[in-house]
This record gives C-alpha cells, structure tokens and sequence, in this order.
C-alpha cells in the first residue's frame, strides 16, 4: 500500500533508489531537523505546546511563585473566563482566592520534573540492563527477566503506597518508586531489540572484522535502539505523569504545600459542585501535555530513522 | 505446546516466590500494628501479649516461616481489621474486581478492534484521522479526572446515573466507562498499526487478485495477522485491572481489591496484603496462561514448533 | 490460437505523487496477449514491469496512484471503466496471478487447503466441493498425500511445494489468463526448472495466456513466445523471444544480452599451478547443530549435518567457486572460514596455522588477512553510519593500520577504486542503490589489503546487468591486487566466468571438486549433471 508517507502513519518498508534524485546535503543538522517538524503541523503544534511548558517549568515558579499563593479572599472561588480581576484570573480562582492559571504554571515543574526525572532513570537501568541481557544472553538474561517479571506482576500502585508509607513521599522518593515501576519496560523493549539487531548482517560484519564487544555494542546495536527508546520515553513520561498525578490524587503522593497538577485536581473534588474550573483545568492540563509527548514520538520515530527520514525529505520511492 | 506452557509456569513460580518474600518484608516496614489497634496509652504489657497473640515479637526470619509454612497450608492468617481469615475478606473483595475486569476487557477489546481495523483500512481517511484523534484523547485523559468529571455531569447535574455503589447494572455504568477510557486508546493505536502492516503484506495481494471481497480481506486475512501484540497488550490492561483498579473503585465506592490493598497498608493489616497480592498474582499468571494458548491457536507457526 | 487478443493494454500511464514532482512508473506503455500465448514482460528492478500487470487485476493502490490514461481491454472490454465488484468477479475466475515470494504471498494463518478452496469459494462453489476440488488440484500440482497435507501450514513446506500451491490456487477456476510476477526468482535453480515445467503444461492443458514478469533472460529463453523489454518504465522493444534473444535492437535489450554469463563464450581461468602458496587449508570439517565442539561423536541421527567433512585447500591468487542451493551448507562453511562459528569438528588453517588453536591475538590479526562480502549489502551495512564511517571502521578495530588522519583520503581513493564518487563519503547507505551499496561493501573488505576476500552470494541480489559489472569489478582487482577469493554463489554460469577451481555442495557434503573447466565440461556426480542441466541456456551465438 503506497500510502503518502505521513509521519504519523506507518511507513513501509523503504524501497532502494537509484541516485537519480539528488539529496540535499548530509544528513543531520538542527535546521533540517527544524524544517521536518514545520512540514507536519500537529507534530509541530505539539512540539510549541511542549516548549511552552518547558518555560512554566523553568521559569514558571521564579515568576508566579509570589501570585500562586497570594490569598485574596476578594477573588474566592472566582468563575473562569472573566477577566475584570485581571488576566492571572482568567481560568478562575480556588478556595483561597489564588489563582488557578499561576498554580497551575508553578505546579507545572514538580509534575515534569517528577516524570521527566523518572522516567530518565528507568530509561538508564533498564536500557543498560536490557542492553546486557540481550547480547550476553543465558542466566543473567533469564534472572533479569523474571525479576523483571516480578515487578510487573507487583500491583504498582500497592508498591508506591507501601514505599511512600514507610519513606515520607517527597519528590525523590516518588521519583524512585515510580522509576523502579517502569525498568521492566525499559528491559524488555530493549532486549528485544538487542535480540533482533544482534543478528543482522552488518553487526555479523563487524564482528569478522574483530571489532570487540564494546565497539559492537557501542557503535552499532545502542545507535540502533536508541530510536525505539527515546520514542518509548516521550511515551513514559506521558504515562509516568498520569501514574503521579494518580497517587496524588489518592493522597498517597507528593502532600501539600508542594503542589502538582494531579494534587490540584484532588483538591478541586470537594468543589465539584459549586467550582468545577478547581478540577477542570489542571485536568486539562495533564492531557494536553499527555496528548503532544504521544504525538510528538510519534512524529520522532519517522524522523530517528535514516532511511524514514530520506523518504520525508524526497518522497521517492520504487514504484515495481 | 504442553512443554511450553511447563516451562512458563516454572517461570512464574519464580517470581512469585520473589514476589512472595518482597511483600512480606516491605509490608513489615510500614511499621508496628500494635501502634494502630491498641489506644495510645496501652501499657507495655499489653502491647508485649498484642504482639505475641499474633507472631510479631518473633524475629522476622521466623515470622517469614510462618508465612510460608502457613501458605503450604492455604492459610494466610488473620486480619487485623476484620478479626476474620485474610483468605476470606480478600475472596470478598475480589469478585467486583474480577466483574470489573470481566466486564471491561472485552468491551475494550471489541471496540479497538473494529475501531483499529477500520482505521487501518484507509490510513490518511476521515475515519481513520477521527479514529486517531479521539484514541489519543482516551489514551491521554487521567483517568481519576474523567471519574469525577463524570460524576459531576451524569450523577450531580443530570442526575441520571448513581454516584457510587454497586447496588443495580445503573452503578457500573460510569466506573467501566471510566476504566475502558485508556485501554481503549491505547489498543485502538496498536490495532490499527498491527492491521497497516498485516494489510500490507504479500499474501493480502494474493488475496486481492482470488478476488476476495474487501471486509472478508479486512477481518479474515488482515485481522489474525495482527491479533499477536493486540493480544499482548490486552492482556498486560486486563492485568493492570485485576491488580486493582484503585482509583475507579475509590472513586466511586466499590469494595475491590484494589481498594482493600490500600485500605490494609494504611492499617498495617499484613496477612490481607499478603494474601491479597498472592490471589491477584495467581489471577495475573492464569491470565498468561490463557494468552499463550491464545497466541498458539491464533498462529500456527507458534503451535508447531 | 486466435489472432484475437485475450488481453491488450493500450497506452497505459500510472504515475505516482510525491513532494518531488510526479513518478511515472508506467509510463505509455502497451502490450497484448493471445489465448495459450506466453509473453513474457523483462525487467530489472525499477522498471516497472509488475505495474501494469498489476493494475490488470485492479491491484494498485489508487490513490496514491493514479492511471493517468489508457486502456486495458479484456476480451474487448476496458476493465478500467468496469465496476469495482464486477472486477472483483474477474479477479482469480478469469484472471489470476502468482507472485515472487510463495511464503509471503500466502497467508501464514490458514492451512493452504483452505487456501487453494478460497478462491472456489468467493466464486460461489460450496465449500465442500471446493475443498474435494483443493484436493484434487494440490495433486495435480504434484503435492504428494495432498488429504493430509491440506491441512498444514505454508511454514511446514517448502519453497517450490509453496509456489505449487500458488498455482493451484491460482488456476482453480481454470482462468483464461495467468499473471505471474518473477514466480521463480526466490527459487532454486533444479526447482525453478519444475516449475516453470509445471506452468508449461498446465497451459498446454487449459490453453491460457501466460504473462511471465521476470529478470531472468534464462526464463525468458525457455518458455517465452514473445517479449517485452522494460525500462525505466517505458517499453524499449517488443517482439517474438526467438527474434530478441538473437538480434536485439535496442541498446539496452543488448546490454542485458551482454551481462548474461557465458553470452560470449567463457574466459577460461587459468588453473592455479601446485606450487603456489597455499593460504587455507580444510581439513575434515564438520559443523553439526546441537553437538558440542570437538564432540562430533556424540550426534545422533537427528543432528543436523549443516557442513559434512569438507576438505580442500584455497592457493594464493586462486579463485575457489562453491557452488550449492538453499541448505546445501555453503554459508555455513563461509561463516567457519570467517571464525564466526567454531567447526564441530576438523581444522581451518590459515597460513600454516589452525584458525581454532589460536590465541585470541593470532586471531585478530588473522582476520586482517581474510575479508568478506555478503549476500545483501543492505543489510550488511550499518544504515546509521556514513559511508566513510562504514569504510574506515576496519582501521578503527585494528588500530594503528592507518593514522586517523590518513582515513578521509584513503576511503576516497578506495570509493574511487570500486566506481563511487569521492563526495558519495558523507551519505548514507540507503541513498545509494543495491550495485552501488555492493561496491561499498568491496571497499570496506579492501580497506586492509587483504590476501582473501570471502564473497558470500556477492552478487546474488543484484540486477543481471549490476551483476556482470561488479564481478568485472571483482576480477579488475583479482588482476590488480593479486586478491584470492572464495566465491559462494547459487548460480552455475556465474562461477564459471569467474572462478579458477569449483566445489559442488550438496546437503551438507562436498560432491565434486576441480579446475572450473573439468567441472563444467563433464561433471561426474549426478548433482552436478541435474544443476547443470537446469541452469543450461541454449544460446545461439551472437556472432
């Protein structure tokens, strides 16, 4: 099926080219990278909106800290949509009269920072781990997978509260559950890559020309997992991030006065009825952010991949 | 395929034991139950025949002894909070999990499917991108918020539906809506990935120049081609609930496992933890069970060899 | 025979979009068939020869593509104006069509009894007649207990059974018109000639149309009544098959003529002389499956002999061709000669020295010596690495080769060497196509100035005229480096341009060995005779 290559479609296959179609240049580049991303417009709105955040997140508690818990009893429970009390209160205001568009650009940093953080560490250990079990294969592989298994089949949430009971759930020990939750992921995903890649012609090559185990590894199998792991974190930290806010929500994670996104939705229960906007926007919040990191791996599986990303910049393929 | 099925079992043992000695040593971190069911100025003494009436003043390795003597013979102690045998109060809860689950999974898997497969069918089409969009809503959307969103539209303001409870089928209406809002996202995406590679493959040309008609290509040749990893993740989801569907059944008041687990944490209440998470991981392992025989009957090629 | 055409495509363009501009796969091009006629469409890769037999059965993908113009008449009838579901009806009742693969192009789910009765089945035949006629046509198609056999699974036969099975299905109906798209590419030599022999008189039986699309000027010759020559998706001539094999007018049909081994007689290679310096030496090796090394005692009779007490010796400047089909053990044998796996049991010496007593240094430094080139350089090069990274990585497993320095120039001279462009360095292996790609890979194995280069199927996957260019390649060097090659290869004609000494495998054992012409000219073992006979091309000299 000669589908238009869209980029968040499945691609086929690429077919050889004869050189008839000159490429631009060499591969690589921030600028071309930039260039791909204009041409697919919700990879590129997702990306802006992801940018976005990163600034809340970087700078979002050093300029609103101060409006974010400023109590104004004048602004209580304030409905959204009204800015006669200025544009902080255009999504409203909680209980306390703080605004909700402040809270919710300071809370913004411990919700990423919290999966972002995890995430990166899962992606570390299980990558590594995952890289040995599957080149080294035998016992170390088996022992690996089945106590890999065993965190899996650990209810996840029963390990977070059981952990955050005994520790006090500050911001590292949750990163340190919720990082341990997901290394079987990380293990599997790349292990059973390793497993496929191991065996293909051109690490078979390096191997009778001597390369050793490390160049092997290094130099040909990671560069070719690391595609598939940077798509599967953008596709963690999402998950990660609805997991946290989850055991906030639950009162089992980060607790008061640190404030995340899914700790303001649990908060906002008790209005329900007379506030909803307390629940709604961090809500909205969490599945915006959720929603541009699934399409944005999308968008970067295509463009990791070499010869995907050929087809996006010449969309030639063989027609036999 | 016998063998295959012993080797994965023997698989499993193992981690359950591992399984088995994780919960018994983290649960006995949260702290002392004697702290939570005796009054605040309950004397040493009383404290001391506490402990002794239920093994905590024996050293952890004996205490772990216990257990494991005791599981040799289907007795996982009392609970704390229920002064009943944990075994019972975690069969109790159990079941509305298990509904839950039961209920849920072949929705999920129903509407992913079809949802999936006709989306595959003209990739770029207006199905197809409506298809993809709102998956990636259900995939994306927390789902505590949607509960209590739902809640706050159906049960408060429209008042058609009940809050919580699982008295009448009315109940379960929002908590599996609620629990197949992910899983669905997730599977519709897999499914429809799974059904572009298999409609791209050789043997649907083949099919196409025999003539065969265009539904009879889409859920005949294509579909079981692409069921493998449409399996494989349906079975992790319907884990994930039978491993307790914490936030549905906190939300709206239903008396799962999952509810049970948290609940006995925050009362240090071990045998029904330790109970708990073995029912549920023997639940888990049954589930693994049925998916391999699955995999062989849905593909030949694992079958024979 | 009616002078009526059964099938006459008249000026058909299929272009494709793309960001860059339309590709016209297709591209005014027409051609017809007669009842019991077979016309076989020739091609190489990208020439669109399957496009527009394709379309015949409505299986381009419209959009993305887009039959720009033309007609394509059936019995008189334009199937382009005719309704999707009428199609449909035509499809595999009147019309019907085999592809290149078997095992890809049958569904791996469905025991291939109920896969030859389908195509009885959408066309109205209850299904338990279909399946008695299924029976009925997997005898016919030569598939032995075809009751029993029904029942399994594409994966449980092989290659050949797999495109019988095709076949049957295919003319279950008894259509006017067969399509098959290189139906003996992914075959053996000895099993393409079955087949070809069973698509023969299957057509002497019903008196269909035949429509060949291959690559292979060998099929052509066999089985062709006429021909059409396609290039860059345009026909460049048509004409009876006798008329072009003999005198092609179009320079590009002779080019393809040219590239045929043996088209102009056989170089003789001169036999290397007993005294030469012997650099490998096989003595008594065995690779078993399941056995332990050195424990070749232990295997059962289930073990599986991959490579059964091979011995022969490989003399400096010499070329050794190993000649074997699917599974006769070639491969294996090149990955013990490359230290990739250990023998189970015999000894490799190189220079004097057995390759398994070695330490691991003695080794490292062995493989210096010895380079190889393997079948699909697709996949034998990293995609993610530049040219001149995959070029120079040889000097950075053995350090102190080449200063880091010296790299840049040195991989330019070796592109230069084996036909690339210097500025090809910076790109990426899937901008360049599979001959190109090939040469790569050629530079890679000479970047060491290796006495031996093992070629494993080198140029198997290659186009016939890409084929004939880079063995030219091969043998410039051969000349100019004073190279020794082992030469693993399927095809009989190839070896015999090629190589100065010949092995023969077959299951696992070395059947016949000697000088290339002995071999060729009167072969001894009875394998030997049946590949030869099934590769022969008879062809009239061009004068």
């Amino acid at each position: 099926m000669h589908s238009s290559i869209h980029a968040s479609g499945t691609a086929e296959m690429a077919a050889p080219v004869s050189l008839t179609v000159q490429p631009t240049g060499s591969s690589g580049g921030f600028k071309e990278i930039l260039g791909l991303l204009w041409q697919d417009k919700v990879a590129t709105v997702s990306a802006a909106l992801l940018v976005i955040v990163l600034a809340c997140v970087l700078l979002g508690p050093w300029l609103l800290a101060d409006q974010a818990r400023a109590v104004n009893l004048m602004a209580r429970n304030a409905p959204p949509f009204s800015i006669s009390k200025g544009w902080m209160f255009f999504l409203g205001a909680d209980a306390l009269g703080r605004s909700l568009l402040a809270r919710i650009v300071v809370a913004s940093q411990n919700t990423i920072v919290i999966a972002a953080s995890a995430v990166l560490l899962s992606m570390m250990i299980g990558g590594i781990l995952g890289l040995v079990a599957g080149y080294k294969g035998g016992w170390v592989s088996a022992l690996l997978l089945r106590l890999a298994d065993a965190i899996m089949s650990f209810p996840s949430m029963l390990l977070a509260v059981i952990v955050l009971f005994v520790f006090d759930p500050g911001i590292t020990n949750v990163i340190l559950v919720l990082a341990v939750s997901r290394i079987p992921i990380f293990l599997r995903t790349v292990r059973a890559e390793v497993l496929e890649i191991k065996e293909r012609m051109f690490v078979t090559a390096a191997r009778a020309m001597g390369a050793r185990t490390d160049r092997i590894l290094l130099r040909h199998i990671a560069p070719m997992v690391l595609p598939t792991v940077i798509n599967l974190a953008a596709l963690e930290i999402a998950f990660v991030m609805l997991v946290e806010s989850g055991l906030s929500f639950l009162g089992i994670g980060i607790q008061p006065p640190e404030v995340t996104w899914g700790l303001m939705v649990a908060d906002g229960r008790n209005y329900l009825g007379s506030a909803w906007w307390l629940a709604f926007w961090p809500g909205v919040a969490i599945m915006l952010v959720t929603m541009a990191l699934n399409l944005l791996s999308n968008w970067l599986r295509v463009v990791t991949d070499p010869v995907e990303r050929w087809r996006l910049q010449t969309s030639v393929g063989r027609h036999d | 395929m016998g063998s295959f099925i012993f080797k994965r079992s023997l698989q499993s043992v193992f981690s359950l034991l591992v399984l088995i000695v994780l919960v018994f040593f983290l649960a006995r971190m949260t702290g002392s139950p004697a702290d939570l069911y005796l009054p605040q100025d309950a004397s040493a003494e009383i404290r001391h025949q506490f402990n002794e009436q239920f093994g905590f003043n024996d050293p952890l390795y004996v205490q772990f002894g216990h257990f494991l003597w005791g599981l040799l013979h289907f007795d996982m102690g009392q609970s704390l909070q229920f002064s009943r045998p944990a075994v019972d109060v975690v069969l109790q809860a159990f079941p509305t999990t298990l509904t839950l689950a039961a209920i849920t999974m072949p929705l999920v898997i129903l509407v992913s499917v079809i949802t999936g497969s006709l989306a595959a069918f003209r990739p770029g089409g207006v199905f197809d991108r409506l298809a993809s969009f709102i998956s990636l809503i259900g995939a994306s959307t927390p789902n505590f918020w949607v509960a209590i969103v739902g809640v706050l539209v159906f049960a408060v303001t429209l008042r058609v539906l009940p809050t919580s409870g699982t008295g009448t089928p009315l109940h379960w209406i929002l908590p599996v809506a609620v629990l197949m809002l992910r899983p669905t996202g997730v599977l519709v995406q897999v499914v429809r990935t799974s059904m572009m590679t298999a409609l791209s493959s050789a043997y649907i040309k083949t099919a196409r120049a025999k003539g065969v008609g265009s539904r009879a290509i889409v859920f005949v040749h294509a579909l079981r081609n692409a069921l493998l990893p449409v399996i494989t993740v349906a079975s992790d989801q319907a884990a994930g609930i039978v491993n307790g569907a914490v936030i549905v059944e906190t939300v709206f008041g239903f008396p799962g496992i999952g509810k049970l687990m948290i609940d006995s944490v925050m009362l240090r209440d071990f045998a029904v933890i330790q109970a708990a998470v073995l029912v549920t991981a023997l639940a888990v392992f049954v589930i693994n069970i049925i998916v391999d025989i699955t995999y062989a009957l849905v593909d030949p090629r694992i079958r024979y060899s | 025979m009616t002078d009526q055409p059964l099938l006459e495509i008249k000026n058909l363009s299929i272009s494709f979009p793309s960001r860059r501009g339309v590709v016209h796969a297709v591209d005014d091009v027409s051609w017809s068939v007669k009842p019991g006629e077979t016309l076989a469409i020739l091609g190489e890769s990208g020439s669109g020869k399957s496009v527009s037999a394709s379309a015949v059965l409505d299986l381009v993908d419209a959009p993305p593509a887009v039959i720009s113009s033309g007609q394509i008449l059936y019995r008189g009838r334009d199937l382009l104006k005719v309704p999707r579901d009428e199609r449909q009806a035509i499809n595999g009742r009147k019309i019907s069509m085999i592809f290149q693969d078997p095992l890809a192009a049958l569904n791996p789910v469905y025991p291939i009894g109920w896969q030859v009765a389908e195509t009885l089945r959408v066309h109205g035949v209850d299904s338990k007649t279909a399946h008695a006629r299924a029976i009925e046509l997997l005898h016919k198609v030569g598939i032995d207990d075809p009751e029993r056999r029904a029942r399994q699974y594409p994966h449980q036969f092989s290659g050949g059974q797999r495109q019988r099975i095709m076949i049957a299905s295919a003319i279950a109906l008894e259509p006017d018109l067969l399509i098959a798209d290189e139906p003996t590419s992914a075959l053996d030599v000895t099993v393409q000639a079955q087949v070809l022999d069973l698509l023969k008189s299957l057509q002497a039986e019903n008196g269909m149309g035949l429509v060949l699309i291959t690559h292979d000027l060998g099929v052509v010759e066999k089985v062709a009544d006429r021909v059409v020559v396609m290039q860059n998706g345009r026909v460049v001539e048509t004409g009876a098959a006798r008329a072009i094999m003999t005198s092609p007018s179009h320079p590009y049909t002779r080019k393809l003529l040219d590239a045929m081994p043996g088209r102009h007689g056989f170089e003789t290679q001169a036999v290397a002389s007993e005294t030469r310096r012997t650099i490998l030496e096989v003595q008594d090796v065995s690779r078993i499956y399941g056995v332990q090394p050195g424990k070749a005692k232990d295997a059962g009779p289930k073990a599986i002999r991959a490579v059964d007490n091979a011995n022969f010796v490989l003399r400096s400047g010499e070329t050794l061709g190993i000649v074997g089909e699917s599974g006769s053990g070639k491969s294996t044998l090149a990955r013990m000669l490359l230290g990739l796996e250990p023998p189970t049991s015999g000894t490799i010496r190189f220079d004097g020295k057995d390759m398994n007593g070695m330490s691991a240094s003695e080794a490292f430094k062995v493989r210096r010596r010895m380079q190889f080139v393997f079948q699909d350089p697709t996949a034998s090069l990293n995609p993610r690495m530049t040219i001149g990274q995959i070029v120079s990585e040889p000097w950075a497993i053995h350090a102190g080769v080449l200063p880091k320095k010296e790299w840049r120039g040195r991989v330019i001279e070796l592109l230069e060497r084996v036909g690339l462009k210097p500025d090809h360095i910076d790109r990426h292996p899937h901008q360049f196509s599979g001959g190109q790609r090939q040469r790569i890979a050629i530079a890679r194995a000479l970047a060491l100035q290796p006495e031996v280069i093992v070629c494993d199927e080198a140029v198997s996957a290659l186009d016939v005229s890409v084929q004939a260019q880079v063995i030219d390649l091969l043998k410039t060097l051969r000349r100019d480096f004073g190279l020794s090659y082992i030469f693993i290869a399927h095809d009989l004609a190839l070896v015999r341009d090629f190589a100065t000494s010949v092995i023969v495998m077959y299951r696992g054992q070395i059947v016949e060995q000697g000088p290339t012409t002995n071999i060729y000219t009167a072969p001894r073992h009875d394998y030997t005779k049946r590949l030869l006979a099934a590769s022969e091309v008879h062809l009239p000299d061009a004068a």
